[in-house]
């Protein structure tokens, strides 16, 4: 009788043991800060959950358990609050305009150029790299180096207002790279750019 | 031989922060609580700033929090009591193609994906104990580690 009782208590152990989960593995995928959303495809022991939704969730409590579900935005936010909030600033760029054949800035860029600083200074370990950019006018080795001055020109502005040359990396990339693609020697304004990217 | 082991050093050391640079895959920008960077068998403090490489493991305390800006845009950061393994990184600034495999031992994890992943759908891995993610963007979170 004892006996039966203890096996029986075993049997209630083992299920009780068997019950509870492995694991408690939460996959969701966030909705974009755009509106849009990605996708993400959870793998575990051959099996699959694809998320294609904002708040979309899989939950996996043993290799090969893949439960497709959804979370609440509050949800995601209790589960993930320290992770989220540790987030980086997200990377930001900009675009500067140059007058043609030369490193000077139009007018309505050497304004822009005082908010880009504000948004370096807010940033902590900020990393800047700057790309200059030509359009097809003259000849390939003058406007590789026409990128390269205007990008130091945009350099040397930003170092100019305190920003630490050490955390500002210079590449010129010539006319290779049109945002607007055209014809050689044509002149195209919108190609004339530097780009600071912010990170 | 001594003085030619002592050239040896010298150069290797002039060589070394070549090396480390050419491995950077990410800086900290966040760093809350007790972070550590383990780095070959050496730990040392995640200071805002600091460089992770590949091979890097990073580890945060019960206090601890951590976000990292990859250099092709992807932000990954890191909660508490949080095991985070960069297993591999490569990225080309131009063409923007390369590889990025990390995983997440334990712990929790809010990943932003970046250029990598946006120009080949298999060009960004994450791993857990039990599962591999694809990535086709871009952003997630992953809590993985055994139920208390």
């Amino acid at each position: 009788m004892a006996s039966r009782t203890a096996l029986a208590m075993l049997a209630l152990l083992l299920l009780v043991g068997c019950a509870k989960p492995m694991r408690d593995d939460l996959y969701v995928l966030m909705p974009d800060k755009d509106g849009k959303t990605g996708v993400l495809s959870v793998e575990s022991g051959g099996q699959q959950a694809v998320l294609d939704k904002p708040f979309a969730s899989a939950r996996v409590t043993e290799p090969g358990r893949v439960a497709a579900g959804a979370v609440t935005e509050q949800e995601a936010r209790q589960a993930f609050g320290a992770a989220l909030d540790a987030q980086p600033a997200r990377p930001i760029s900009f675009l500067l305009y140059f007058l043609e054949g030369r490193d000077e800035l139009t007018p309505d860029s050497g304004q822009l150029l005082g908010r880009i600083v504000d948004e370096i200074a807010r940033r902590p370990a900020p990393e800047i790299v700057v790309i200059g950019h030509t359009d097809r006018v003259g000849a390939v080795p003058f406007n590789d180096a026409l990128s390269l001055r205007r990008a130091e020109r945009v350099r040397d502005e930003l170092v100019k207002v305190g920003i630490a040359a050490d955390r500002i990396r210079v590449e010129g990339r010539g006319e290779r790279e049109p945002l607007v693609p055209t014809a050689d020697e044509v002149a195209e304004p919108r190609n004339r750019r530097v780009e600071i990217n912010v990170r | 031989m001594t003085r030619m082991a002592l050239l040896l050093v010298a150069v290797m050391a002039a060589l070394a922060p070549a090396l480390v640079g050419a491995q950077e895959a990410g800086h900290v920008k966040v760093a809350k609580g007790a972070v550590q960077i383990e780095r070959g068998g050496q730990k040392v403090p995640a200071t805002l700033g600091a460089a992770v490489q590949a091979g890097d493991v990073v580890a945060t305390g019960t206090d601890g929090s951590v976000g990292i800006t990859f250099l092709d845009n992807s932000l990954l950061s890191a909660g508490p009591n949080s095991v985070l393994a960069i297993d591999q990184f490569a990225f080309d600034s131009t063409t923007h193609q390369g590889s990025f495999e990390s995983s997440l031992k334990k712990g929790t994890l809010a990943v932003v994906s970046g250029k990598l992943a946006k120009q080949s759908p298999d060009a960004m891995k994450v791993r857990t104990p039990a599962a591999v993610l694809g990535v086709r963007g871009t952003e997630f979170l992953i809590r993985t580690g055994d139920p208390k």
